[in-house]
């Protein structure tokens, strides 16, 4: 990146400052509130496409199968996420049952949807379509994903559940261990600052949206 | 470096809020729109200090229910019992989790009280255009919007126990309407944080001297 004079204000305490040439994989903080101003890209975009790619294909398995059953006498109950939620909002809690559909389904898989069409089109060398819109839509999205705390509420609850009767481990909660892990992966190899220098890298004169 | 800061504000800058981009502001009434990703720009937050309180009061409010009202109800052989949020860890710590105890204590109590009071803090301190530790204010701000999410927990938890607990007279568990009152204090505290604009803690600190010179730089 041949831009040694780019001035950027720290989006927490507005200090200007100048953006200055790190080695790869080195975050710059303000300096006057220590906030993270950019991250220096040292991952390739191969490297991030499939870790997206895993990421979604974990995603989907964790949704596809039981997380936990329960069997009591003879009566064996499974759920999965969907499930859950279908119950929730047939008990009257269809607010609750929304916002847990959100955060652990809909988020996550809006923003794993976002960030392989990202990649897809610049690792074909094209600017992703309708570029802007999507990448204000991922910072939303990214918000609210809470697979992270989707799993220990799940430990939790396995935990409440064994005085009634016999819990059998699914597929998918083995596969929401790994989900965090790998988004964890996924979302810090995302790097959102050199995204977009890489896809507008001067500035487009006029012609605003 | 406190001899020479100056931020974008003073210089008649305006930083993109979607793409990072700074760009000049101008002096009409327009709303001015970045000129790399279109988004429209604006110096501040627009009522990020009135919109902040009223997502923070709302919250203050729907946390009485939330803490009162049962969070889940059980009905068995036994019994029916309901459940708030401070009876379930008790239950939890009696039956030897003292560590999932203290997860949901600190997830489920802690994290939505502090963050009500951290807010309201950081508000009223704005507020009065206080210069008092900047950078502690700068960093309760970051743990804030850091573990808002982590009150979700309990949600979850009843999520799960509401769909595996279903079988008929054995042992039925609903969710009460105390996770309808969590639920909401958890979205509302996490809409305070973000109409929120840290950089009004910083802006008491930041003379507007500087803006003339930095002006004519910049033209």
């Amino acid at each position: 990146m041949g831009r040694p004079m780019t001035v950027i204000a720290c989006h927490e305490c507005d200090l200007l400052q100048r953006e200055i040439q790190l080695p790869p994989g080195r975050v710059a903080h303000c300096v006057r509130c220590g906030a993270k101003l950019y991250r220096v890209e040292n991952r390739s975009i191969d490297h991030t496409l499939a870790l997206t790619l895993a990421t979604a294909v974990v995603f989907i398995i964790a949704n596809s199968f039981p997380i936990i059953g329960l069997q009591i006498q003879t009566t064996r109950n499974d759920t999965s996420l969907v499930s859950a939620v279908h119950m929730l909002w047939h008990q009257g809690m269809w607010p609750v049952a929304g916002l847990v559909f959100f955060t652990t389904f809909l988020a996550p898989s809006a923003v794993l949807v976002i960030m392989i069409h990202i990649l897809v089109a610049l690792k074909r060398e094209r600017i992703p379509a309708g570029f802007t819109h999507v990448m204000s839509l991922l910072q939303i999205f990214n918000h609210w994903g809470m697979v992270e705390v989707f799993i220990i509420g799940v430990i939790v609850a396995l935990v409440k559940l064994t005085h009634y009767g016999t819990l059998i481990p699914g597929i998918a909660l083995w596969s929401l261990g790994v989900l965090t892990l790998l988004m964890t992966a996924t979302s810090s190899s995302f790097n959102a600052h050199d995204i977009w220098n890489r896809v507008h890298p001067t500035p487009r004169r006029g012609g605003n949206q | 470096m406190s001899d020479t800061t100056v931020t974008a504000a003073a210089c008649g800058l305006l930083s993109c809020h979607a793409c990072g981009l700074l760009s000049r502001g101008g002096h009409g009434g327009r709303p001015l729109h970045c000129p790399r990703c279109g988004a429209t720009l604006h110096v501040r937050k627009p009522n990020g200090v009135a919109r902040s309180w009223a997502f923070l009061i709302a919250a203050y409010i729907l946390y009485i229910p939330a803490n009162v009202l049962p969070i889940m109800e059980t009905s068995s052989l036994f019994g029916a019992q309901a459940d708030t949020i401070m009876s379930g860890i008790i239950y939890l710590w009696h039956s030897g989790s003292w560590d999932l105890a203290l997860v949901v204590f600190i997830a489920s109590i802690m994290v939505p009280l502090l963050k009500l009071i951290a807010l309201t803090l950081l508000l009223i301190s704005v507020q009065r255009r206080s210069t008092w530790q900047p950078m502690q204010r700068a960093k309760l701000y970051r743990i804030v919007e850091l573990v808002g999410r982590w009150s979700m927990l309990d949600i979850y938890v009843v999520a799960i126990l509401a769909a595996l607990v279903q079988i008929g007279a054995l042992a039925t568990i609903n969710a009460g309407p105390g996770a309808l009152a969590f639920g909401a204090v958890v979205v509302l505290t996490m809409f305070s944080a973000t109409a929120f604009d840290p950089r009004l803690i910083w802006d008491p600190l930041s003379p507007d001297r500087f803006c003339k010179k930095e002006r004519i730089n910049h033209e």
